[in-house]
């Protein structure tokens, strides 16, 4: 959706619409056509409210940047969602299923597969042992059928083929024999995200896929995420690099203190007062700098200078 | 010293029932820690209940199918009860629990009050019969050299090695087959492979009752050339096992049964050599009862030298053990 990037312009006084919202544009509002639906989802720990969410609802087919400064409850949430967590109330459904108690390995054979911000790649199995794991509905992986190799051959064959292809358009077939422990930051990361589509899914969670990773390999990356979203995958994101967001997200939910305090396109939720306060009025949060647009504000210049520095930088290469 | 008695000794030891016994039980820990991951320091409890559950029924008059039934049977559910509360949680906790948990058998079994049953501290002894019946080698002593047994302790080597090997072929096959990369994915990252749609519960479960199984099978080889002594079932017994399947590589097939073999190989030549020494008045200082636990002092060095300088045992990749877990 490429007028998702003209804005309707923003006047305080009218309702805001969108094309990916039924009704106005607010925080919680509702998707004309929703993937994952979530009500009344929070989290607590001890006196802490890391997640309280009334409703929140994902678009579907679109790349959604889920941000927020430090202890916001993303991650929270996204553990939530995925069954790696257990909220103290709350539904939530995809693809019109209830997953609410529903385990993690259930929720990611329904379809919505996650990654981890610190990465998990199974270091010592092989890159391919890597994303053949990945592939669902294996016959193999059956206690009993899987001493009879005939039962299990042909699909792992397919699987194999599937698995190569992956690594190919990850750039990881080099490594394909290698143990998945002997990749650098960056290609572990590039390995979570092909074993996590093994599995075809509808919805891939990434969380903070860009941390940590050098910027050659970030535009990497942003690339594939984008290729997701021409695949027909829905994608969500939890970002800290604004960069980023800006970039490739189409619908960018703010969350902070456990609450979604904000939600629209990447242009002008960044404008949002709430944004603007959740980030630098109450963190301080230097990575949102260039947020402020009256004046040149000494982080922003900064930040912009080492931007350029890096990419001619990278360019250089 | 008489060099070629104890030489003679420490070749038998190569394919003693004992030695089949650890090996099997060294399996059994390598699905367990090895390719699982779990942290199990009570395979003595499944060698235990193996032999219990085997030796009872037997001396209760049933027939030797049921006797190796209720042991397995027995071992399944002993399996059950450790691994339905601590496999949800972290690896430690399942460490704490099955070293508890093998100390709790040995208790129960040695109570006077199931004398009737267990035997108590006497143990028990007398149920050979069934398994001494089956056997299909006539009368007489057979073999060379060393090697020299009755029918019925050629019976014993046969049919305890026999299932080394089945149980060997059995984890090779699992390993070879997606179910293996599912375990030793668990084995690396459990969170991981959750988040790749397997039900890792299960997985886990699935591995400590057939580890398990191969533990309580490798007791009942443990006491058809003896009695079942509750004594024999200490934490110093796991320990072995330990040293065994890491000695061999954790994550091999052949690891286990060399490790076996070398354990008790070493340990008849250093009992040898040192009761040779005291006998003849070169150690002069020792008794052989101290001579004894000389023996597994020098055990727990090997194992600490090995952990130490070749931390992936003989057969294990040093390239799989070269990354930090």
């Amino acid at each position: 959706m490429s007028n998702l990037d003209k804005n309707p312009v923003q006047s305080p006084a009218a309702a805001v619409t969108h094309p990916l919202v039924k009704g106005t544009v607010e925080p919680g509002c509702a998707k004309v056509d929703p993937i994952v639906i979530a009500d009344h989802v929070t989290r607590q720990f001890g006196g802490l409210k890391a997640v309280d969410v009334d409703h929140l609802e994902i678009p579907r087919g679109q790349i959604t940047a889920l941000i927020g400064p430090n202890g916001a409850g993303k991650t929270t949430m996204f553990n939530l969602l995925t069954g790696f967590d257990k909220p103290n109330t709350g539904t939530w459904e995809f693809d019109g299923k209830s997953l609410a108690g529903v385990p993690a390995f259930k929720v990611a054979r329904s379809g919505m597969v996650r990654t981890f911000q610190l990465t998990k790649s199974l270091g010592r199995l092989s890159v391919l042992q890597n994303m053949l794991l990945g592939a669902t509905g294996q016959r193999g992986e059956g206690l009993f059928s899987s001493l009879v190799k005939p039962l299990w051959r042909r699909q792992e064959e397919e699987n194999t083929v599937r698995a190569d292809e992956l690594l190919a358009r990850f750039k990881l077939d080099a490594k394909r024999e290698d143990y998945a422990a002997s990749l650098s930051g960056g290609q572990r990361k590039l390995l979570e995200m092909a074993r996590a589509l093994m599995s075809k899914p509808e919805l891939i969670m990434l969380d903070e896929p860009m941390a940590g990773v050098n910027p050659a390999l970030t535009q990497s990356l942003l690339g594939h995420i984008k290729n997701l979203k021409a695949d027909g995958t829905s994608v969500l994101f939890v970002e800290h690099d604004m960069h980023m967001v800006m970039h490739i997200s189409d619908w960018v939910i703010v969350m902070a203190e456990g609450r979604v305090v904000a939600e629209g396109p990447p242009e002008t939720v960044m404008k949002d007062p709430a944004v603007i306060d959740a980030y630098l009025g109450a963190h301080h949060d230097t990575d949102l700098g260039d947020l402020m647009d009256d004046g040149p504000n000494p982080v922003e210049v900064a930040l912009e200078a080492e931007r350029k520095a890096h990419d001619a930088h990278s360019e250089e290469k | 010293m008489d060099w070629g008695n104890i030489f003679g000794n420490a070749i038998g030891e190569i394919i003693s029932p004992t030695t089949a016994a650890y090996a099997l039980a060294a399996i059994g820990l390598g699905v367990h820690f090895g390719y699982t991951g779990l942290l199990n320091f009570g395979q003595a409890a499944f060698l235990l209940i193996g032999a219990y559950a085997f030796a009872i029924p037997t001396l209760a008059g049933a027939p030797i199918i049921v006797a190796v039934l209720s042991a397995i049977i027995c071992s399944v559910i002993f399996a059950f009860i450790l691994g339905i509360p601590t496999l949800r949680l972290r690896a430690d906790y399942l460490a704490i629990v099955t070293i508890a948990s093998a100390e709790v058998v040995r208790y129960v079994v040695t109570t006077t009050g199931l004398t009737d049953f267990t035997g108590a501290a006497n143990g028990l002894s007398g149920f050979k019969g069934t398994f001494a019946a089956i056997n299909p080698i006539p009368e007489g002593r057979y073999g060379f050299g060393p090697f020299m047994y009755n029918e019925y302790d050629w019976w014993v080597r046969i049919v305890g090695w026999t299932l080394v090997v089945l149980a060997s072929v059995l984890v090779f096959l699992l390993m070879r087959s997606p179910w293996g990369r599912v375990v030793k994915g668990i084995r690396e990252d459990e969170d991981a492979v959750r988040s790749l749609g397997k039900n890792v519960y299960s997985y886990k479960m699935q591995s400590l009752v057939i580890g398990g199984v191969m533990g309580s099978v490798a007791g009942i080889i443990f006491i058809l050339p003896r009695a079942v002594q509750p004594a024999n079932y200490t934490t110093g017994l796991t320990f072995f096992i330990w040293t065994i399947m890491l000695l061999g590589g954790a994550a091999t097939i052949f690891g286990p049964i060399v490790g076996a073999m070398i354990f008790w190989v070493v340990l008849s030549l250093t009992q040898g050599i040192l009761y040779g020494a005291i006998e003849s008045g070169a150690l002069g200082f020792m008794t052989t009862t101290q001579a004894g636990q000389v023996r597994f002092i020098l055990v727990g060095v090997a194992l600490m030298l090995l952990v130490i300088f070749r931390p992936q045992g003989i057969f294990g990749n040093k390239k799989e053990l070269s990354f930090s877990v």
